[in-house]
Formats: structure tokens, sequence, C-alpha cells
């Protein structure tokens, strides 16, 4: 059982990272907006030809 | 086959007859037998036109889908000039680096799914539009175009071709910080919640080995990494507490959160220093539960009470803001912010004046009831002074602007209003006074209990208090108290009321003093005819009359009798009709001298008056309506009283609010007479009727505080807006103006006072159901506390009692505001298009 001192930090590495992930993408705008989006994936064709702005405009 | 027929037969007549745009019944008048698409409106046909010329008429199989309704189409037509200017884009617009540009513009409309496709078919329709993204929320489209290809205008224009009239947004620096605010509360609730899951896990295997066998290196492991975990929790996502609890502690007083902080406290170190020591129980899963649980009711009451406060958002940024300003010979589309004083603006009939100045051109009437509750329109002709926020009834004049902005009178009223939210008291709700006795409670029994246990040991006496503080953290009240009011929230912004602060939900709750404007809130807010006493053959001889006067009383009369009669005679029986603005106007109809006009002009013609209209006279005189008297050959036939009529049901809705334990008054900024006859027509006492009263005055009355009652100002006006903000509850009605809007806790975006009763009523229920909570969450807590006190309580009895206390109280909190929702309608859009 001694792999649970490697295991256990690892797991919680992971979870980190996934937080991690959540803080990025909450800060760069992404849910910001949490009523439209779901409308949004009933339209069949992409909204735009051009792909959107990389930052979120301030 | 013909009882299918049968069948189908009605429901394709009905289609038939109704609107392919917007699905309204279209008068018989307008179907087009020839055509196949039948329109109730030009508006509608023109969108109509426009979306299948650009080949987008999946918009109703979407919309349909969605089962959503669209409003008949209101365009502007306008060609949106204003959207070019220098002014305009210095305030709305961004530009990148890049070349493109980006807008944030409000729509009047956005109803359901289907618009979110439409709008954001943009850039399809439009070369040089990048992107077009909708949020449903806020109405309001962002959009990133190439200035180069083309003007802002076009896109407006556009967007006004599909049906959705664009604004600029305003109030973008508010909007940020929202946004600001949001994404903190989700970042916290995203951390308690993934380190709650984590620590629930490490617990699961502490319990297991607790049960069975666990080698002690292990279990420190487990209880060492839980520690960390926790310790992360309380110290990022749960330092709200500690905070909160902190400032109230600061300035002497105690909340909700102060016996929350303390168990945070007490259980986080008192489980360190087990752990560090490796001896006794730690509590790290209910902990980080907690901390969860606790974020989770906040940061729903937080969303619904945004979304009260994007919908009144809208509206404010809905409010017209451009003007027509005159260069030259030329009249130009400008925004508000760009007019200067000395510029001369066109303001045409039913517009808002955009700053005070004096008339230069043109004779009209003003309807000033939003600025100072008089329901009396005024005259105004070249030399006259106008206000910003009254508005243009009758025909288009000129105005040369003499200040603006914080200049004018609603600028300095504006002041007023930061005066009023300085004075307001603050308001301990309910929770929080609760959480002070909770805490003096919690803390004697605590005391209780250690001295009773130290008897045996130290040790067992900290082990013990520390259960007990943690098990008896009123987590179901912090939980459940915010949910119950985020759910009457939501119900009541369905019913087109828009709630901005949960407190106000409390206030409303028990009765107190509820102070009423009168002009708009009681009564229409306009002038109309009340009560014709004489033959109806007069009526349209009179409006024929009045047709070409500019005396407000006549232009109202000639509306209100236009309304009610259409068959009006020629005109060629009425002729030589003189003015001579001295109350009235003189005629001639065939061979008889028509008077109409005041009872003072009417005497001076020397008129007699017949016995049967006399009585009729002094009532009407009485009663504190504006009497115009129709006389031919000097011998009165009829007489009009002209008033501010009182809204459908007002009396009921007093009675009804009265038997709700409140104390109805009005505070009027209208002639005496007038408020008396309102005051006796809803049923108030007239004592208890105030005007005219100055908006200061006003706010006087609000802060007057001779009882602890709590004092509710219901208004619409520009003159309210003080009171509002400084009332315990502020309350703006529908068609206000835009500073009452931002000064008041609730908007109600439909006309009347029913809405205020189901407001109220909505608001009883509400705390009765937080009552009920906070009798089952001390029922649970004497038994939980007990268990602690006796010794039986362990983490893992307390990690499945809380959960379940939890969903017990929760699922009372949704059934009992559920089931009364049936008669509600669905979130209707007219919250989005009041104004």
């Amino acid at each position: 059982m001694e792999v649970l001192f490697i295991i256990l930090p690892l797991a919680i590495l992971m979870a980190g990272g996934a937080l991690a992930a959540f803080y990025w993408s909450v800060h760069g705008g992404q849910l910001d907006d949490l009523d439209t989006p779901r409308y949004r994936a009933l339209f069949d064709e992409s909204p735009t030809a051009v792909s959107p702005p990389k930052r979120d405009i301030k | 086959m013909t009882l299918a027929i049968d069948n189908l037969m009605p429901a394709s007549v009905a289609t038939a007859s109704r609107c392919a745009h917007c699905g309204v019944n279209v008068p018989s008048g307008l179907i087009n037998a020839e055509s196949e698409a039948q329109f109730c409106c030009a508006g509608c046909r023109a969108v109509y036109t426009t979306l299948h010329a650009c080949g987008l008429e999946d918009y109703y199989r979407l919309r349909d889908i969605s089962e959503a309704a669209t409003k008949p189409v209101a365009r502007s037509d306008s060609r949106f000039e204003s959207f070019d200017s220098p002014t305009f884009h210095k305030l709305y617009v961004q530009n990148h680096e890049n070349g493109l540009a980006t807008a944030d513009l409000a729509l009047e409309g956005i109803s359901c799914a289907a618009c979110v496709w439409l709008v954001e078919r943009l850039p399809r329709v439009l070369k040089g539009v990048i992107e077009a993204r909708l949020s449903l929320r806020e109405a309001t489209v962002r959009v990133t175009w190439n200035p180069q290809v083309l003007p802002l205008s076009r896109i407006a224009i556009a967007l006004d071709r599909f049906g959705y009239t664009p604004h600029p947004a305003r109030d973008a620096i508010g909007k940020e910080l929202h946004r600001r605010e949001s994404r903190h509360r989700l970042v916290h609730l995203g951390v308690a919640g993934a380190i709650m899951g984590n620590t629930m896990l490490l617990a699961f295997a502490l319990y297991s080995g607790d049960l069975g066998h666990m080698e002690p290196i292990y279990r420190m492991l487990f209880r060492w990494v839980s520690a960390g975990l926790a310790i992360l929790s309380l110290s990022w996502p749960g330092r709200t507490f500690f905070r909160s609890a902190w400032t109230a502690i600061s300035v002497r007083t105690t909340n909700l959160d102060v016996p929350i902080a303390a168990a945070l406290a007490v259980g986080g170190v008192a489980g360190l220093i087990n752990v560090v020591l490796n001896r006794g129980e730690i509590y790290f899963d209910s902990l980080t539960v907690l901390v969860f649980l606790l974020l989770v009711g906040r940061f729903i009451q937080y969303c619904q009470q945004r979304r009260a406060d994007d919908a009144v958002g809208l509206l404010f940024s809905l409010t017209p803001s451009t003007c027509h300003m005159v260069r030259g010979d030329q009249v130009l589309d400008a925004p508000v912010e760009a007019l200067q004083a000395g510029d001369c603006v066109e303001i045409r009939p039913g517009e808002l004046f955009p700053a005070d100045g004096v008339v230069e051109s043109g004779k009209s009437s003003v309807n000033q009831a939003l600025l100072t509750g008089e329901s009396m329109p005024v005259g105004v002709e070249p030399g006259s002074t106008i206000h910003a926020s009254s508005q243009n009834i009758d025909s288009l004049i000129r105005v040369r602007v003499s200040c603006i902005g914080t200049e004018t009178r609603v600028g300095k009223l504006m002041r007023l209003i930061e005066r009023g939210i300085q004075d307001k008291a603050p308001i301990v709700e309910f929770a929080d006074r609760v959480g002070g006795w909770f805490m003096a409670v919690l803390t004697i029994v605590a005391i209780i209990v250690f001295a009773f246990w130290s008897r045996t040991s130290l040790a067992s006496a900290i082990d013990h208090t520390v259960a007990l503080l943690i098990v008896t953290c009123p987590c179901v009240l912090g939980l459940a108290t915010p949910l119950t009011i985020a759910i009457a929230i939501g119900q009541l912004a369905r019913r087109d009321i828009l709630v901005k602060s949960g407190a106000a939900i409390e206030q409303l709750s028990h009765g107190g003093d509820l102070l009423l404007d009168k002009t708009g809130t009681l009564t229409e807010g306009r002038m109309e005819l009340l009560k014709w006493v004489g033959p109806e053959y007069w009526r349209g001889i009179v409006a024929e009359v009045e047709r070409h006067t500019n005396h407000p009383v006549g232009r109202a009369l000639c509306r209100s009798l236009r309304q009610v009669d259409h068959d009006s005679p020629s005109r060629t029986t009425i002729s030589e009709i003189v003015e001579r603005g001295d109350g009235g106007i003189t005629a001639r109809l065939a061979d008889q001298v028509l008077h109409v006009g005041s009872p003072t002009f009417v005497q001076r013609n020397g008129i007699s008056v017949p016995e049967g209209l006399l009585a009729a006279l002094r009532e009407s005189e009485s009663s504190g309506t504006t009497t115009v008297m129709i006389a031919t050959d000097r011998i009165a036939v009829a007489i009009a009283s002209m008033g501010d009529r009182v809204r459908p049901g007002g009396a009921d809705c007093i009675a009804r609010l009265r038997d709700m334990g409140w104390r109805p008054a009005i505070l009027s900024g209208d002639a005496h007479e007038v408020v008396l006859r309102v005051a006796q027509q809803v049923g108030i006492e007239t004592d208890r009727a105030q005007g005219p009263l100055s908006p200061e005055q006003k706010l006087l009355a609000v802060e007057d505080r001779t009882t602890d009652r709590a004092i509710v100002m219901v208004g619409d006006g520009v003159n309210d807006a003080a009171a509002l903000a400084a009332a315990d509850v502020g309350i703006a009605v529908h068609g206000g103006a835009e500073a009452s809007l931002a000064a008041a806790d609730v908007f109600i975006a439909r006309p009347g006072l029913q809405p205020l009763v189901d407001l109220i009523d909505t608001s009883r229920r509400t705390m009765r159901a937080i009552y009920r909570n906070l009798a089952i969450s001390l029922a649970y807590n004497l038994v939980a506390g007990w268990a602690a006190a006796t010794g039986v309580m362990t983490p893992m009895r307390a990690a499945i009692l809380m959960p379940i206390s939890s969903a017990t109280v929760l699922f009372l909190a949704v059934v009992s505001l559920r089931g009364r929702t049936k008669t509600s309608a669905s979130r209707s859009p007219d919250v989005l298009c009041a104004n």
C-alpha cells in the first residue's frame, strides 16, 4: 500500500490542475453567460465563419 | 372522414387569420385574401419580408420549437445617425489594434432562442460584421465589425429590420462590476465544491479504516491531507464568512455569519491540533460540506437578484438617449451626451426633453407628471422654460438648451437621491437577528458543556465542546434562507415584478406604513375625460371645435372625445372658431353661437346654466377636477369633467393592503383638491393624503420615523426618487422615470396596484416558509447539540446528519413556495418592452 504516498499527492495534483483550468475559464469570461449557450447548442451551423477574438474584450 | 375534416377546419381558419410573424390575430380589415401570409401590422410584414429576403426563415421554425411568443413589431424606422457620431463612438465603442471595433447594443423585443439564432446570423447578412454574440439575460448583443467596411448605423438599421430596435448599452461600469463579482463567486463555489468532494473521499477511507483495520501510518497520511485541503477551503472560499463576521463584530452587531465563522474556526483549529498531536477526532469533511452548501445558497440568491438587476438595467438602456439636434437648417440625430448649453434641439410629440431649456419656436403642452407629480399638462410657447424629463405632448417644438446633465433640475434631484441613500436606515435581516441570539445561547451552552466535562478530563471537555460547536452550526438556516428568497424572487420576476434585494421581501412581509405617490401610481398619469353630463350629440362637435387648440385641457378633451366617437360632423358646419386665450373658444355652428371653456369664461360671456346642470357643475368643481362647459346661444348644454383617472381596481387593492396590515397614505406633488378626490376614490383617509409636496418634502416624510414600523414608498416619478431611495423599501412602478428605477429596491413592470398586492402576498408566504425552516433547523440543532453534549456524536454521525437535515429543509422550502405559480404567466417579454 506504499503506493498511496505517491498516488494520493498525484490525485490531489490532478484535481488542482482541473481547478486551475476552471479558474482560467471563469476569468476568461467563458462562464459569464450561463443562459444563452444552451440555446446555441440547438443551432446546426456555426454562427460565424471567422473565429471569435481570442481575448475577452474589456 | 367528415369528422376529420370538421376537426381540421377551425384550425386552418385560425392559422389563416394569424399574423405570419408574431401570431397575433389579424384584424378582419387587414386580411388580404390574395396573399398567403397575413400580417397584423406593417412592422411585422416588413420583418417577415426582410427575413425571407435574407434566407433567414428558419427563425420561425426555431421559434416554434422553443414555444416562445414573438411580440408584434414596433420598429423605430429611425436611421440611427447618432450611432455614427464621434460622441457615441467615444462612449460606447471600443476600437482594437487590428482595425476592428466592438460595441454593446441593448435590444428591444428579445424573447427566446430563435432571437439568439437570428441576431447571431448578422455576419451572414452584412459584410463587414465579424461577429455578433447575444446574451439572452442582458438582451444585449456584442457586435464586432470593421468600421472601414460599414458604419455602425447600418448594423443598427439591420437589427431594427429584424424587429429588434437597438439602443446603446448604458451602465457599462455597473455591468463590469457585476461580472467581476459573479466570476469571483463562481470560482469560490468551484473551489469549495472540489475540496468538499476530495475531503469526503478521504473521510470515507478514514471511516472505513475506523470500522476495519488501517495501519496508523496511512491514517496519519489521510488526516494530514484532509487537514491541508480543509485549511485551503476555510482560508479561500471560507474567507467570505470570516470577513462578514468580523465586519459585524467590529461594529458591535451580530449576524448569521458569526456562529458560522465560530464553528468553522473552532472546527478548523481543533482539527489541526488533533492532526498534529495525532489524537482525537477531526471534522474536516463536515466543515468543507458546510462551506460549500452555504456558498451554494448565497450564489443562487445572488443570481436571482442579478437577473432582476439586469432586467432593470435593460429598461435603463431602453430609455431614449438620442435627441434631434438642429444645426443650421439640418436636423441631426445625436446622443444626449453630446448636447451642450446653447444647442438647439427639436422635440417631437411624445418625446422627453433631454435637457433644461427655453422654447424657441412652436406651441405645445408639456406633461410634467414624472418631474413634479402634477397631473395637469402645462401649455408652452416661445419663451417658456421647460425641464428635462418632462414629456412633449402635442406638437413639434424647438428648444434652446440652457443647462445639461447635473445642472438640470433632474440632475439636482439626483443629488437628493444620494442623500436619500445615505440616510437609509440599515436593515437587520431576520437571519442575522436570529444569528445574534443563536450565538448567545450557543456560548452559554458551550461553557456549561465544557465545565461539565472538564471534571472528567480537559481533553474530553475540549472534544465535546468542539463537537457541539460544529454540529449546531446554523448551516440549515444559512442555506435555506437565501434559497427560499431566491425562489420567491424568481417567481416574482415571472410576474414582471423585479426584486433587487432579498431584504425587501422580508420588510414587505410584515405591515407598516405604505406611502403612495398619486400621479402615475394610483392614477393613470394623464388627463382624460372623467364624466360627461349632457346630450351625447355634442361630443363630436366639441372634439371638432377643440381640434386646433393648443390649450392643454382642450387638447386632452379633444383626444378623449375622439377615442369614443369617430363620426364627428363634417368640418364645414362649424365655422369661425375663435380662441382668444381667455379660457375658452367661441365658434359658429350653422346659425348658433357655440361657447366651449372654463366656468369663468362661460360666466364672463353671460351664459345661463339651467337647473339640471347646476348640480353637475357644483359636483365637478368641488371634486378637484377641471370643468369644461359647453353652451349654445348663451345657454349651457353640457359639462365635461377632466382629470387624471384612478386606475381600475385601486380601491379593492387598497382594501386588501389594509387587511394585510399596511397603513396607506398619499404623498403627492399635485394640487390639494385633486389629491383629496383620489384619496376618497381609493378609500384612504383624507388626513393621510398630503399634497402638494416638493421632492424634498417627500424625502422628509419618509425620513420622519415616529414609529419603528417599516416604511415603504411606492412611486414612479423623478420627484419620488429620493424618497424611494430613503425608504426601507422603495418600489418603482410601470412607466416610471429612470431616476426612480435606479433608486428603488423593487421595480414593478406592470401597471396598476394588483402587482403590489401580489408582491406583498408572496413576501408573506416567503417569510412564513423561512420561519418554518427556522423551527426545523432549531429542532435539529437541539437533537444534535444534545448528542454532542452527552458524547454520543461522532464525526461520522455528524457527517450523515448534516446533509439529511439540509435536504429536509431545502425540500420543504421548494415545496412550500411551489404550487402557487400555476397562475403566473411565463416570463413575459413585457419586462423588456415596458418602456
